[in-house]
């Protein structure tokens, strides 16, 4: 399956040539470049899954497939960095969803961005994320992986940063690179950690189950905590700040900064389950030698689902609203790793979680480019300018519609499907663990509607010009990506992706199946009456609860608490000082260094005098020197 | 005797061939045909880089006089493709009116020294390395020489003759003395017999110091920065590059093989040459305000960090000896490249002359740019790496003081560096050198150069692939 090195190498190229041409291509024709080449790795990605699936299983396990591995630098015996392609059902999966998404974004991207300044800057910087978002699922090595894990975080940047003359997109830029790269820290600190005991920087050595790998990690504790609860943790750290968990999920609110095809591929779709990807990767190690940090993230995954479900009640952007349910639906992602036990029934959790991503990244992608159509017609992000608008816009409404009733878990629709699936290994894990989920649950379809009733219904508001249905380019993607989400739940999802790599049949739970649905039906119906038409009912709760409503709307004052603990604290207490230092020392000690140096060289100067006699009269002193030196000492 | 194991120097007799053709080309080619003389010589040339650059099974010819060992053949490797982006480099320069018809002595000279170090490298004895030795150094004196007509060039020339046989009768004198001491001329032969006694010790220093001469250490580099200055730009190239590679090369495989005993001698002598000619000369290299004399310091600071590779004596530190020197070829030669082109058109090779070259040169400014990044050893270019690969040498042996001076030494030549930078990009100038558009090989040249700077570190394989051969040098 070596032409699965095409997937890698052809956004890479287009990055290359769109990003060197640059303005001397036409829009159109950059384009088209970055469209056809995203049409052909789909293609290629389709192709390879189902080549993968087919033909790759051995005794009812999927084997591990690596079509390509180059050693890249040696440094010591045991540690070299390897570049390679690994193919498992994980990756293989997300290749597909990856290539998708991206394919339609490229497309949606061709009418929404059309006649903007650097559209062809814009097309190369979507290569280059969709590059390095696949070169991270398939790496052989978790070095090979921080590699690309830190161009997807540069990719985000520039695109989050495009319209860089808007002082608001340059500062998310910059907080998405700094909160993102501040958990990355963790991240390679982790690495490092692991690989110090284990010798080894590859998932197969690390995921094969050969206890002897970890044998120098036993007996290892720091502050009382194992070592492998450490480099674990560590790396979940890395995994947290790019999936925006509590506390680092504060970055993705503000990276809708970017235009909205950007955040329906990166901050939906792809780049923020990167996180939920890596703990899946490395679950094995996880499940066996750090069971505690599972937990912990299974506990950190609820509660920052909880958290942003209530914060997404009550935002007025609509793309806030959904920024918010991605990290709530991320939570619900990494409460299915951090739930699940390993193989067969006990790996329910990882499946759904997977699953869940599966189908997330569709209905999510399909909502942020919905949320774009509405957008791109009336100019405005706020709800409150919205309302009515289903008559303008039938296709976005339906498809948007049909995203809202897949989030909110009904049925036949695929959202339904994966989140029963994770309900289920919670209620297995511990009943309080499954009520909250599904009270979430319904929190997710409340809110949800009240964003759906606030864009195409209630009160009709006044518009420049009347809004329009999009173009077919924008269109094709909604329909395409609802036609998916429509479907998608029939997937016999655990017969391709489980935590052993064998089949594994899924079969509904019904308690937990009807519990979960009844729930969203009621939460649907409640914001049917408060929002469908106009009504009372949400300034009169808001004033009810108005201490939780002003917190919530505030997003619980966590960008003000981070704000006072680096201003007040660390840029007073540490940082003055540490300038003070590097100005008074370290400065003080090079400018010595250099006018030392300059003062040398003034004196020295005459030692070169151009006088080829001297110049040999030199050469013997010094010659004798050395010969007195060695002789002598 | 059995003449025929002498083809196995295939190498030596490829070269050879090519200069017999030029030179017959040159005296008997009519009026019309010689215009070709250039392109035939650079494609002769570039076939024998490329029909030679295939490693072979190590041998020992003539009793021991000639050992090859497959490391050679990457040196030698690199020091043709070395000598072939200086010829690129010179071709404009070898079309003026004036040197029109030295053309062929110009490259009969260059390709001699070549043939000289060539032997150097492949040498098992010490009459065979000395005559390798001369071979390439009086050639070069009188390249250094060139334009005879000028005094600047003329002066150079006799600076260098003068300094080369004051350096080579030192080493011969050390090079008798070894032959008193043991007996033998043999490397193998010396290799054991060498036990370190005061004598031996004195011989060593003294045949040592001729090759510090052609490294150009402190304080054996004073020629240098003169001669760099007045030899035409092309041949002061050649001669930081490829005879400096050379010579650290050879440096490297005798002190390891020949003198390997006395290992706990020469160490702190390198430890020593090494702080010294780094230090010096970047502290000399703050003032200079011509760029060629500019990257004569810069040379010898370089050919310090080099010692750093050699001082390790182990095979780690052979790869990255050869893996410096072939960075340190791109680089340098990129700067020499860019230096040449402007000089050829303008004749500027003062700093100020610089200042806003890239308002008119962007091209050349970019390229000037990154062989300086790359000199200083900034990610990604090559020269972090080749730095990198040179320090861990020598750390790896312990000698983390001087890993330690020589990374504040490269601070400071960061500084310098960036002083031409800021020049070219920075500075503003009234009227900046005018826009130079270079001929077709020197384009190559650069080409060829930028593209080394570019993927030599990050690809692997280069390093790799040295790295193989470097446990059997």
């Amino acid at each position: 399956m070596q032409y699965t090195l095409l997937i890698i190498l052809l956004p890479l190229i287009s990055f290359i040539v769109l990003g060197f041409l640059d303005s001397n291509l036409k829009p159109k024709v950059a384009g088209a470049i970055g469209a056809t080449v995203l049409g052909i790795i789909t293609v290629l990605s389709y192709y390879t899954a189902f080549e993968y699936f087919t033909y790759h299983q051995i005794a009812g396990v999927y084997e591990k497939v690596i079509p390509l591995h180059v050693e890249w630098v040696r440094f010591t015996e045991f540690l070299h960095i390897d570049l390679g392609i690994l193919l498992d059902p994980i990756s293989v999966m997300m290749l597909v969803v990856i290539t998708t998404v991206s394919f339609m974004v490229n497309i949606y991207s061709l009418a929404y961005m059309e006649g903007e300044k650097g559209f062809q800057r814009y097309y190369a910087f979507l290569s280059l994320f969709t590059f390095s978002m696949l070169g991270l699922v398939i790496a052989t090595n978790i070095f090979q992986m921080y590699i690309f894990w830190e161009l997807v975080g540069v990719s985000s940047y520039l695109l989050i940063g495009f319209y860089y003359t808007k002082p608001s997109a340059v500062a998310a830029a910059k907080k998405a690179f700094i909160v993102t790269r501040f958990a990355d820290l963790g991240f390679l600190v982790g690495i490092l950690f692991l690989s110090f005991y284990t010798k080894t920087f590859d998932f197969g050595v690390l995921t094969s189950g050969d206890a002897s790998v970890f044998a120098s990690t036993a007996g290892v504790s720091f502050m009382g905590i194992s070592g492998m609860s450490w480099a674990m943790g560590l790396i979940f750290i890395g995994g947290a700040g790019k999936s925006a968990m509590f506390p680092l999920h504060i970055w993705l609110p503000d990276a809708m900064e970017g235009p909205t095809p950007v955040s329906a591929l990166i901050h939906a779709a792809t780049m923020v389950v990167a996180g939920v990807f890596l703990v899946a990767r490395l679950f094995p190690v996880y499940e066996v030698y750090a069971p505690e940090v599972l937990h912990g993230i299974a506990y950190v995954g609820a509660f920052t689902a909880l958290f942003a479900a209530v914060i997404a009640c009550v935002q007025t952007d609509i793309k806030r609203v959904l920024a918010f349910s991605t990290i709530s639906q991320i939570g619900f992602m990494m409460v299915g790793l951090g739930v699940s036990g390993y193989g067969g029934h006990e790996g329910l959790g990882y499946m759904a979680s997977m699953f869940h991503l599966f189908t997330h990244a569709m209905f999510k992608a399909l909502l942020f480019l919905g949320a774009g159509s509405v957008i791109h017609s009336i100019h405005n992000n706020e709800l409150n300018h919205m309302g009515g608008l289903r008559k303008y816009l039938p296709i976005t409404n339906i498809t948007f519609l049909i995203a809202c009733l897949a989030i909110a878990g009904i049925p036949p629709f695929s959202g339904f499907f994966s989140k029963d699936e994770i309900l289920s290994a919670c209620y297995k894990f511990s009943p309080y663990m499954g009520a909250t989920m599904t009270f979430i649950a319904g929190l997710t379809a409340f809110y949800m509607f009240r964003l759906y009733y606030g864009i195409f219904w209630g009160k009709e508001h006044k518009h420049a010009h009347t809004p329009h249905e999009s173009k077919f380019a924008m269109a094709f993607p909604l329909v395409f990506l609802a036609a998916f989400t429509v479907f998608a739940g029939w997937i016999p999802f655990g017969h391709f992706v489980t935590s052993d790599r064998a089949n594994y049949d899924i079969h509904l739970d019904y308690t937990v199946a009807g519990i979960s649905v009844a729930i969203a039906v009621l939460s649907i119906i409640l914001a049917t009456i408060m929002y469908r038409k106009e009504s009372v009912v949400p300034q009169k709760l808001a004033s009810c609860f108005s201490g939780l409503f002003k917190a919530a709307s505030h997003r619980f004052y966590i960008d003000e608490i981070y704000i006072f603990i680096t201003k007040r604290i660390i840029f007073k207490h540490v940082s003055t000082p540490i300038a003070w230092l590097d100005r008074h020392v370290i400065d003080a000690t090079m400018n010595g260094l250099a006018s030392t140096t300059q003062w040398t060289s003034v004196k020295i100067k005459d030692f070169q005098s151009g006088q080829v006699q001297q110049y040999a009269y030199v050469f013997l002193l010094g010659t004798l020197l050395i010969a007195g030196l060695v002789l002598f000492f | 005797m059995d003449y025929s194991s002498f083809l196995q120097m295939t190498e030596e007799f490829s070269l050879l061939a090519v200069m017999v053709i030029l030179l017959v080309y040159d005296i008997f080619a009519g009026e019309k045909s010689h215009r070709y003389f250039q392109p035939v010589a650079l494609i002769l040339f570039a076939a024998h880089t490329l029909l030679t650059c295939i490693p072979r099974e190590a041998f020992n010819i003539a009793g021991g006089m000639f050992q090859y060992v497959p490391m050679q053949t990457y040196v030698k490797t690199i020091l043709n493709i070395g000598t072939l982006i200086v010829l690129l480099q010179a071709h404009k320069f070898l079309n003026d009116d004036s040197n029109y018809i030295k053309r062929g002595e110009f490259y009969f000279l260059t390709l001699s020294t070549l043939l000289g170090m060539y032997f150097m490298i492949s040498s098992g004895n010490f009459l065979m390395f000395f005559i390798g030795l001369e071979t390439a150094s009086i050639p070069m004196a009188t390249l250094v020489a060139f334009d005879k007509y000028n005094k600047k060039s003329a002066e150079a020339g006799a600076k260098y003759i003068l300094s080369a046989v004051f350096a080579s009768s030192i080493s011969l004198f050390g090079i008798s003395l070894i032959y008193g001491t043991t007996g033998t001329l043999y490397f193998n032969d010396i290799a054991t017999l060498f036990t370190g006694t005061p004598l031996q010790l004195m011989a060593f220093v003294f045949f040592a110091v001729g090759l510090f001469f052609k490294i150009s250490l402190v304080p054996f580099h004073l020629w240098t920065p003169d001669v760099y200055e007045g030899a035409q730009t092309n041949i002061t190239s050649y001669l930081s590059v490829i005879s400096k590679g050379a010579a650290v090369f050879v440096l490297f495989t005798l002190l390891v093989k020949v003198f390997g005993n006395i290992i706990s001698d020469w160490q702190p002598i390198l430890y020593g040459l090494a702080v010294v000619s780094i230090t010096v000369a970047n502290v000399f290299a703050i003032r200079q305000q011509n760029l060629k004399r500019f990257l004569a310091f810069s040379s010898i600071s370089q050919a310090g960090y080099i010692l750093l590779a050699i001082i390790s004596g182990t095979a780690l530190g052979m790869a990255s000896l050869v893996y410096f020197v072939l960075v340190y070829m791109f680089s340098n030669l990129a700067a020499f490249g860019v230096l040449s082109v402007i000089e050829q058109k303008t004749g500027k090779v003062q700093m100020t002359d610089y200042n806003g070259l890239y308002q008119t040169n962007p091209k050349l400014s970019f390229v000037m740019m990154i062989a300086l990044f790359s000199l200083a050893g900034i990610p990604p270019f090559a020269g972090f790496f080749s730095k990198f690969f040179i320090f861990s040498a020598a750390a790896q042996q312990g000698f983390y003081v001087l890993v330690f001076i020589a990374l504040l030494n490269t601070i400071i030549s960061l500084y310098y560096y960036l002083l031409v930078i800021k020049a070219m990009f920075l500075n503003a100038n009234e009227n900046p050198i005018e826009k130079v558009t270079s001929d077709f090989p020197a384009k190559i040249s650069l080409v060829i150069c930028t593209i080394g700077i570019m993927i030599v570190g990050i690809i692997s394989t280069f390093y790799n692939q040295i790295a193989v051969f470097s446990f059997s040098m």
